[in-house]
């Protein structure tokens, strides 16, 4: 029906989105209510739509992904920009050239748009405050990101209605996790409680200080939570020994089909992807019927298509 | 602050938009209402109305949100921001006669928006425009194929639809 949005007089001002720590619960709920407007281009017959032809987005990324600089490069196609793809083994970074020198040459070339993935925290931060085009943060060191939290927000609020009262876990890898750091700020301002779960030496070592619930075992929490959201174990940063053995942490952490019968009906199952089967999930649970895996990757497309828009539009009417 | 249609002379002027519009399209055709967002979309909810009960058929009735294809979009002038809203067209429009519908025809940028966004959802056999107040002032080359009222306004002044559904009152004002 007409006239159902709340955010109606609100008016997006942000040219750079670096973090869901900064934004307020206003901002996040203006960005997904500007998504559902983008969701319908992926349905229809000619899946793009004009805002921003003539633009150039860059997707520079620092770190190896699928999901996210597809799902970005994708977004930037439906919204007719142009798009250059660098990646790091590609590129003169191997060379020795800085992040800034990279940024500049790109923005040399009359680039609008920067995705950024880096693996130093802070580095998207540093950049938009050395570059005059828009700034988004596609993960950055342990810190944040934006998009995945704003795109799992999005898929709860899409089923659930809202996120207000909701209990949420995050299970796994904490410490290493910029994708609970994001989901935590913007599930919190929109009323969620998070509980964050994993052996201590997987908690970051403030995490008293954040504003979530913390429990050392899924056992306790799997019967309380509406949703929960399962890291991957990331391996390729984890150093030391975190956990006795991978088997030690499956059965105590996974999520596996016998704790799923504890869990509520209606829980959902979230995971940003890539699965590692069997270990921090089974695959019975992540193909089941409370599974959202797939629905996040396709909401992803949405929210990222708003997000540009909008960064883009407040570059704009900053001119 | 003018008022130049009351709520009768509203409901008066898309009763003759409704019959001109049967009067010249073959009842065999299939017609659909599509409105452009935000008071296009509930004229279009009357028209369809009205169109269903006159022809005995369901005439569907969609929603067009043309943000996205606005030629302003870049420009730092725009005073208000622009809001995406949601599309909702829960049919097919290929081959159909498309009834498209807004407020107010005055520059006619909106009009060229929404039909590029409607080409994009699929090839129609026709797109007929149809609206409430019509005004000078064109600056591309589209004119209404069904205009109610014609309004005598200046080039600096503002008509304003007001409809019960979004507004709380039927009225048309010059302001």
């Amino acid at each position: 029906m007409a006239l159902k949005r709340k955010s109606k007089q609100f008016k997006w001002l942000r040219k750079h989105l670096l973090g869901l720590r900064e934004l307020s619960a206003e901002e996040i709920t203006y960005i997904l209510d500007t998504a559902e407007g983008f969701e319908q281009i992926s349905t229809r017959s000619v899946k793009k739509a004009p805002p921003l032809r003539g633009k150039v987005v860059v997707n520079l990324f620092y770190e190896d992904s699928t999901r996210t600089r597809n799902s970005f490069s994708l977004a930037a196609s439906r919204l007719s920009a142009d798009i250059i793809e660098f990646t790091k083994k590609t590129s003169s970074v191997s060379k020795g050239e800085s992040l800034l020198d990279t940024a500049r040459n790109l923005e040399a070339l009359g680039i609008d748009i920067v995705v950024v993935r880096h693996n130093a925290g802070g580095a998207t931060k540093f950049l938009s405050r050395n570059i005059n085009a828009c700034v988004i943060n596609a993960g950055d060191g342990f810190c944040e990101h934006p998009t995945q939290g704003l795109l799992d927000t999005y898929t709860i609020r899409k089923i659930k209605g809202t996120l207000e009262g909701l209990k949420i876990a995050i299970v796994g890898d904490i410490a290493h996790s910029r994708v609970a750091r994001s989901d935590m700020w913007a599930m919190t301002k929109l009323g969620a409680e998070i509980i964050f779960v994993g052996p201590p030496t997987l908690m970051p070592p403030q995490v008293r200080q954040l504003p979530v619930k913390v429990s050392y075992s899924l056992d306790e929490v799997i019967e309380k939570v509406d949703v929960i959201n399962m890291l991957r174990i990331q391996f390729e940063r984890l150093g030391g020994n975190p956990f006795p053995s991978i088997r030690e942490y499956s059965h105590y952490f996974g999520l596996t089909v016998e704790r799923m019968k504890r869990a509520k009906p209606d829980i959902l199952v979230m995971h940003p992807g890539p699965i590692n089967r069997g270990l921090e999930i089974e695959s019975e649970v992540a193909d089941g019927r409370n599974s959202v895996i797939l629905e996040q990757v396709t909401n992803g497309l949405a929210v990222r298509m708003a997000v540009m828009f909008l960064v883009n539009q407040a570059a704009a009417q900053q001119k | 602050m003018k008022v130049i249609l009351d709520s009768g002379q509203i409901e008066q002027v898309l009763n003759e938009l409704g019959n001109r519009i049967l009067s010249e399209i073959p009842v065999e055709l299939d017609i659909a209402v599509i409105g452009i967002r935000s008071r296009g979309e509930v004229l279009a909810q009357r028209l369809s109305v009205q169109l269903s009960q006159k022809l005995g058929k369901d005439v569907p009735c969609g929603t067009l949100d043309i943000t996205l294809y606005r030629d302003d979009l870049n420009s730092p002038n725009v005073t208000t921001q622009p809001l995406v809203r949601t599309t909702e067209i829960g049919f097919n429009v290929d081959d159909k006669i498309i009834i498209l519908v807004d407020d107010v025809l005055y520059t006619g940028r909106s009009t060229r928006a929404a039909m590029d966004a409607l080409i994009d959802l699929g090839r129609p056999k026709a797109i007929k425009l149809a609206v409430l107040v019509e005004r000078d002032g064109r600056e591309f080359p589209i004119q209404a194929d069904y205009a109610g009222y014609k309004a005598d306004a200046s080039p600096g002044k503002l008509v304003q639809v007001n409809l019960v559904e979004s507004d709380g009152k039927d009225e048309v004002v010059i302001e």
